[in-house]
């Protein structure tokens, strides 16, 4: 995998313009402003990965979903397979942020956790 | 199902027919397609409540106008519905114009419409500063006005329903026949028997009444676009102005909306289709353009919306009214075009008169005139509505902020008689969502409201007619 | 009468940041009025992630960015009124509110803050021809039913406007099993941010067809289909471009609006480029001890820069109701004028007083068109002080420049800053 690639970083919102060049020596990043960039663009080429946002139904809770994250990056080729997980599950509140919502994402090793607090719903 | 009388399509011909013939002791039915009333051409036209100098002496169109005209005040405060007696003016930009504004005049008198005054230019831009410099002459008619369709339709339709006259909504008439002294009306529905019937169908109005009768009906749509204002650009004129009419109508008029947002259409354009309103950018383009002839300054960045309308032209360019000549029991209010909205009022009078004449019905003792119009909260002087929200704390939550829309009235306009169904319904009774965002922040909140209270699922919620899903999964 | 010291109009971030940075400058006597049932504003629905670097220093989603700052306002006992509206608010600072619970009351404060955010720009607005079938949302109006009430939308998307809440709700869609067919930009370049290009459309192959507009929609019911065509230079539609989609849904998320209708009932001077308050360095705006803040004073592009702006406004309208609401602090100074010029679209301020800036204060700008490798030049009069390369703008990226009061002080009868693009030599 020899050659050279643009890339924009998604790092934070400055999206910088990213060079990678792969080389028998090693991979060379430029363009970035700071070692995020670098992190990125080394993980692009190799390995790529994305935090997945979505939402998870909730029993009892004063609003009908909490929303959940990864809680760190998984492989991009897991993302579908994430969601589907994500999507069949559902859990009782209340629920707080940082709430364990599933221990293993489709065999990825990540968690997934509650981004939002939900209480009880006093109505039942 | 038997009835005396059937009235086919729920808009404000034929909420106004149902709701006069509710004061006789005749069991009527109106049968209208839609999931609501008032969702054809009555939702959309110009909401106008014309003098009556357009229209030929002599036709259907005059005398109805000039006696619609002078009902529509009284009936508008019987009925609690928004009109606004503004005036109105027709505009002549050139000296080779001005026969054709005095021959307006001289009709306008023929026809007997009060108060009319030609106006130089001048004069007529001290009443309206925001008239083009290119004016020379106008045609004033002091009772020139402006109408809420919904809210009449909608006003005409409970109070008819109050009265016992039944609603047969999302019941599509499909086929007519004669049956021994009536008619029997096929529906989607099943089967309706009347012993008379009224075709206020508007655009399909041809159909019904040829299925009956030999002598044929043809009804032209003819589509008008419109562009609606904010409420910021509602006081950029004060009456309705007009442009000297044409072949295809009155031309492209401005005028203000009695909820204060500015209006500006039609466009006029004959298709086939009876149910093709998109608007298209040719038409939205001449709007603009047109509008800017009459009106300077028209702020076009404060469009918030742009719509449609189809006008049900018959080809013989009058009103067909009245029981149709080889098809006894089957009335007719066809060829609605401009100003039926206007009309209304005495079309209804008229055709219940004449059905009733026919039947033998006798007029009801305890026929209830006065109907009281959904509360706006935000209209209310303070303290009453302080003392509203104190007893309905359900008109403190402002659900649609544009238009200061509380939950209390989007409830009242669900569970009143005929209440609505579809987010549409809700709409047209209350204006939730027709602000400035266009619902973007209250649809979520209406739509939980109606599913809570219908108990309509909302997968299943519409935005009018079945099909018109708001969530597809 | 009910009074407050300092009354906040909306608990978005902007709302928040700035009653926890008044408290912290000393106020005890802060009022919140939130017009949806919860605080943390449009951030509730915002669960993608990428909010917080600046702030926090970490990454995080809408709702846990918001959550931090709605802890933060509890901890520090700040009043909080939700379901509340605010329906007018009088020169001298009587606010109008209306709730459930409450009903109809007049709220007097010494000091106002305007932080009432932001709509969307509806399909009207856009004068988008065609049919009017269900299935026509703007992006945020999607977003709220798709992560707030778990509806889905549609099945097959099409999105106009590249607007960030667009870029972010067609992956949403995806993620939810639909389709999303295309997103069409009327501009030459994205009015979103890169990152989101790459995350959101790149990463599911959705294509970005810039320079495109929807010129008709299909559906009596609802949405069947939307035509797309290629626009000229002067943002026409081209005859003979069009291309056909069908789908059951068109997102629109095609800019931002202030909402200011409460700012214009005031009477309040308005800029006509950001629709939002004109404001001075304290952000004050033309009624003495009202202050704006946020996206009601011009669009943001990251919430970070609102809890920043917003907090700077917290401290002054503390500030001002401590020297007891008397005149505004001024210096003798005249006010100097700020000008946006050659690619700069506005700024905010719009004014400052040299006198009695603080130290240092972040001019915020957006430029009109895609620049690179121009410089942000700063004139005090005909003099430039400052000339920062930049490699890259766009207008869908806020700048900023920062004056400092030690500059502007030695400029005497200084009248005019003026910030501008020049292209380099």
């Amino acid at each position: 995998m020899n050659g050279e690639k643009e890339l924009t970083c998604i790092g934070c919102p400055l999206g910088c313009l990213l060079t990678v060049n792969m080389t028998p020596e090693g991979i060379f990043v430029s363009g970035n402003t700071c070692p995020r960039g670098d992190v990125y663009a080394r993980k692009e080429v190799t390995n790529p990965t994305r935090i997945v946002t979505s939402t998870v139904r909730v029993q009892g809770g004063v609003i009908a979903r909490v929303s959940v994250k990864t809680e760190s990056d998984i492989p991009k080729e897991k993302i579908f397979a994430c969601m589907e997980e994500i999507r069949k599950t559902s859990v009782p509140a209340p629920v707080r942020i940082g709430d364990v919502i599933i221990r293993n994402c489709a065999g990825t090793g990540v968690r997934v956790v509650a981004t939002k607090d939900v209480e009880e719903s006093c109505d039942g | 199902m038997n009835y005396d009388v059937a009235v086919i399509g729920g808009g404000v011909i034929g909420c106004v027919v149902a709701r006069e013939l509710s004061r006789y002791c005749c069991r009527t039915v109106l049968l209208e397609k839609e999931e609501d009333v008032c969702s054809g051409t009555s939702k959309a036209n110009s909401a106008i409540v014309h003098a009556g100098y357009d229209a030929e002496t002599g036709s259907k169109k005059a005398a109805f106008n000039v006696k619609g005209n002078a009902m529509m005040e009284p009936l508008s405060r019987e009925l609690d519905f928004a009109f606004r007696r503004t005036g109105s003016m027709v505009l002549c930009f050139s000296e080779a114009e001005m026969p054709a504004l005095h021959a307006l005049y001289e009709r306008g008198r023929a026809n007997g419409v009060p108060g009319l005054k030609l106006l130089s230019g001048e004069e007529a831009r001290g009443l309206e500063p925001n008239l083009s410099d290119e004016v020379k002459e106008t045609l004033y008619a002091p009772t020139g006005g402006i109408v809420c369709p919904f809210g009449m339709t909608i006003a005409l339709a409970e109070n008819a329903c109050e009265n016992g006259v039944e609603f047969a909504l999302e019941t599509k008439v499909e086929h007519i026949e004669r049956a021994g002294d009536g008619y029997v009306l096929a529906t989607n529905r099943g089967l309706y028997r009347a012993a008379y019937v009224v075709n206020a169908a508007g655009v399909y109005a041809d159909v019904f009444h040829n299925m009956v009768s030999e002598r044929r009906l043809h009804i032209t749509p003819r589509r008008g676009e419109y562009c609606l204002f904010d409420k910021e650009a509602g006081g950029h004129i004060g009456m309705t102005v007009f442009q000297l009419p044409g072949a295809y109508g009155k031309g492209v008029l401005v005028t203000p909306t009695v909820h204060g947002n500015l209006l500006a259409g039609p466009t006029a354009a004959d298709q086939e289709n009876r149910d093709e309103t998109a608007t298209t950018a040719a038409g939205l383009n001449e709007v603009c353009q047109k509008a800017a002839r009459s009106v300077k300054h028209l702020p076009f960045g404060q469009i918030i919306t742009s719509f449609a309308g189809l006008r049900a032209h018959e080809e013989r360019g009058d009103f067909i009214l009245g029981e149709a000549e080889d098809a006894p029991g089957f009335f007719d209010a066809a060829g609605i075009e401009s100003p039926g909205l206007s009309c209304a009022p005495a079309i209804g009078s008229y055709l219940a008169e004449l059905v009733a004449d026919r039947g033998n019905f006798k007029k009801k003792q305890d026929f209830k005139a006065r109907r009281t119009g959904i509360v706006h909260a935000a209209a209310l002087p303070v303290e009453e509505r302080r003392a509203l929200i104190a007893r309905r704390p359900e008109y403190g939550a402002i659900v649609c902020r544009c238009e200061e829309v509380s939950e209390g009235e989007i409830l009242d306009a669900i569970k009143r008689p005929l209440g609505a169904r579809s987010l549409d319904g809700i709409k047209r009774r209350v204006r939730q969502g027709m602000g400035r965002c266009q619902g973007g922040f209250c649809t979520p909140g209406v739509m939980e409201i109606l599913a809570r209270e219908t108990g309509i699922p909302m997968e299943e919620l519409c935005k009018n007619r079945s099909g018109s899903r708001m969530i597809v999964s | 009468m009910i009074c407050h010291d300092i009354v906040i109009i909306g608990g978005g971030p902007a709302g928040l940041a700035a009653a926890a940075a008044a408290r912290k400058n000393g106020m005890e006597d802060i009022l919140i009025l939130e017009r949806d049932r919860v605080l943390g504003g449009i951030l509730n629905q915002c669960i993608h992630n990428g909010f917080g670097l600046h702030t926090f220093k970490e990454e995080l989603t809408g709702p846990e960015y918001a959550s931090r700052y709605i802890r933060l306002v509890k901890e520090l006992g700040i009043s909080c009124r939700t379901g509340s509206m605010v329906l007018s608010i009088s020169r001298d600072k009587e606010v109008t509110v209306v709730s459930r619970e409450k009903g109809l009351q007049v709220i007097r404060a010494k000091a106002l803050i305007l932080a009432m955010g932001c709509r969307e720009r509806p399909r009207g607005a856009l004068n988008i021809p065609g049919c009017r079938p269900a299935g026509i949302y703007t992006a945020g109006t999607a977003q709220r039913l798709m992560n707030i009430e778990g509806y889905r939308v549609g099945k097959e998307a099409v999105i106009l406007g590249s607007g960030d809440i667009g870029l972010i709700m067609a992956r949403r869609m995806v993620l939810e099993g639909a389709k999303v067919k295309a997103v069409a930009e009327l501009m030459p370049y994205s009015g979103g941010l890169k990152r989101n290009i790459v995350q959101c459309l790149d990463d599911y192959g959705i294509p970005l067809k810039l320079g495109y507009t929807v010129v008709d929609i299909e559906g009596q019911d609802r949405v069947e289909g939307v035509t797309l065509a290629a626009v000229g230079p002067d943002r026409k539609p081209i005859a003979g471009t069009e291309e056909h989609y069908r789908c059951d849904t068109l997102l629109l998320s095609c800019g931002l609006i202030p909402e200011n209708e409460l700012s214009k009932g005031m009477g309040l001077p308005m800029n006509p480029v950001t629709s939002g308050p004109m404001v001075n360095d304290r952000l004050e705006t033309g009624a003495a001890g009202v202050f704006a803040c946020g996206n009601v004073l011009h669009v943001h592009d990251l919430v970070d820069y609102v809890s920043e702006e917003a907090a700077l406004a917290g401290e002054h309208a503390a500030r001002y109701v401590r020297n007891g609401g008397a005149e505004s602090e001024t210096s003798g100074h005249l006010p100097v004028i700020l000008r946006a010029e050659n690619g700069v679209r506005y700024t905010v301020p719009q004014s400052l007083d040299p006198g009695a800036m603080a130290e240092k204060v972040t001019v915020r700008f957006r430029v009109s068109d895609v620049y690179k490798g121009r410089s942000v030049c700063v004139y005090l009069d005909k003099t430039c002080i400052s000339r920062q390369k930049r490699r890259v703008m766009t207008p869908g990226e806020m700048e900023q420049v920062t004056l400092t009061r030690e500059r502007l002080l030695q400029a005497p009868g200084l009248k005019e800053i003026t910030i501008r693009t020049e292209v380099e030599e």
